[in-house]
């Protein structure tokens, strides 16, 4: 079970967790049970065609899984999935 | 075993004249070792050397790092090394255990050291540049090995530009005023608030209503009158970004919107300028360094901006007004470390902070094949196209 790391802005979802176990073979499997987990995550984190959102960044450990297999790249128990959204505050 | 005296150890080592070291250094045939302590260096030096404190009496010439510092310089054991000090003694002690200890094959001693070269009217190498107020201000980087007077002349040369003097570029202004960076450029058209003093802390509460360019200009020649500071009180867009940053050499992201973001991106890889960036939200940090070409420019990070329900300001979420020192002053770090060619940057790497949990975390970034500004397949955009996405409305996280 790999464990995700809820960036700040989606924890209101997430009901304040900052990391979340999930069951997933697949990066994207673990995304899209912490999307059942956590349904105020879905749309933020899946287009409505299931793709990944282009302006949510995924990193397995620390690498983006756009270098790796993309959603189907493999996550085990031993691994993180960050989930890493653009911040823009410098004020 | 008695102690041998500084007599014995010169009649075993081998000892070259002054002109001899000069004659070596110039045909190559040498590599020649200062060994004095940092600050002796700073006075005079004889061209073309290289640097290595042996200490004290040579006390730390029994050091592997002093013999890894010389092979750093020679390459091998093998490549003859003289070495000098001030008055020829120090070296002579190093110069012996560097054979003894250390194994390096041909090692001599200047005899007379820096003092008899001088005598001689042999030439050497003043630092110019920095008056005796300088090399007083800034002794404590000219101490640093890795900094020294070059490092710092370097540093009273750049030229860094600020996109915001707000969070990250309150305390980022600071701290570059005070390391000695010769001319900061503010960009930044709003005013000191009050509610900005729980982390813009280049402001204070008698300049509330201040320009904020005004006012961080206030507090950095008060810090430090060797810096000239710029002030662009003005918002940057595709009209005057390009003549706002092609004077600077280096350029410090405290923007607040994306907008910003991604024009001050397109418009830095077009003309090559470097761009430390970092965001702040809350209890969370992140900054990376772009340099255009070497590694990944923001666009390769991030393709697309967010919607605003994900990417909220801090004026609607807040933020710990510490998170603005540790970020912007990750952000100084980097220039420091670019103007003076030294260290590591963050190229091709994005450091997360977690102010709540104390935690740092490191993500490889990679240039992006396809990214429409530093790819390889990339058209040059037209200057009123810069920062523009022409598949995606743009909106201001306000």
């Amino acid at each position: 079970m790999p464990t995700i790391k809820v960036p700040p802005v989606l924890r209101p979802q997430t009901d304040g967790e900052a990391e979340v176990s999930v069951d997933g073979g697949t990066v994207g499997d673990a995304l899209r049970a912490l999307a059942d987990k956590h349904p105020g995550t879905r749309d933020q984190l899946f287009s409505p065609e299931g793709d990944l959102n282009r302006y949510v960044n995924v990193y397995l450990n620390d690498e983006d899984v756009r270098v790796l297999s993309g959603l189907d790249t493999s996550a085990s128990e031993a691994d993180t999935v960050v989930i890493l959204p653009a911040m823009a505050g410098g004020s | 075993m008695a102690t041998e005296t500084l007599e014995q150890i010169k009649e075993r080592i081998k000892q070259v004249s002054p002109q001899e070291t000069k004659a070596a250094l110039e045909s190559g045939r040498a590599v020649l070792i200062d060994t004095r302590d940092a600050v002796n260096r700073q006075d005079a030096r004889i061209e073309g050397d290289h640097y290595a404190p042996a200490g004290q009496g040579a006390n730390e010439a029994h050091s592997e790092e002093f013999a890894q510092r010389v092979e750093e310089a020679t390459g091998d054991r093998e490549t003859p090394v003289i070495l000098y000090c001030g008055a020829g003694n120090r070296s002579a002690v190093a110069a012996d255990v560097l054979e003894k200890e250390h194994g390096f094959k041909d090692v001599a001693s200047m005899k007379g050291g820096l003092t008899l070269w001088e005598i001689q009217n042999l030439p050497v190498v003043i630092p110019e540049g920095m008056s005796p107020e300088q090399r007083n201000r800034y002794s404590r980087h000219t101490l640093l090995p890795e900094v020294g007077v070059e490092g710092q002349l370097k540093m009273l040369n750049a030229k860094v530009l600020l996109i915001g003097a707000g969070g990250l570029g309150a305390p980022a202004a600071l701290y570059l005023a005070a390391a000695g960076i010769g001319t900061i450029g503010l960009v930044d058209d709003d005013e000191v608030d009050e509610s900005n003093l729980q982390r813009q802390v280049i402001h204070n509460t008698e300049r509330v209503g201040q320009p904020k360019t005004e006012s961080a200009r206030k507090t950095i020649e008060a810090l430090n009158p060797d810096v000239d500071v710029v002030e662009h009180r003005t918002r940057l867009d595709a009209s005057n970004v390009l003549e706002i940053i092609g004077d600077y050499d280096l350029i410090v992201d405290g923007a607040d919107n994306f907008p910003t973001r991604y024009l001050l991106n397109d418009a830095s890889v077009r003309l090559r300028k470097p761009v430390v960036s970092a965001s702040i939200l809350a209890f969370d940090g992140q900054v990376s360094t772009f340099v255009p070409f070497e590694g990944p420019c923001y666009r390769c990070l991030y393709p697309t901006p967010p919607p605003a329900e994900l990417a909220p300001s801090c004026g609607a979420a807040g933020v710990l007004g510490v998170m603005a020192g540790v970020m912007g002053l990750l952000q100084a770090n980097e220039v420091i470390k670019l103007a003076a060619g030294i260290g590591e940057p963050l190229i091709g790497r994005l450091l997360l902070y977690d102010s709540l949990g104390t935690r740092f975390t490191e993500l490889k970034v990679r240039r992006d094949p396809e990214c429409p500004i530093c790819g390889p397949a990339a058209a040059e955009i037209p200057e009123s196209e810069l920062g523009k996405f022409p598949d995606y409305e743009l909106f201001c996280a306000q």
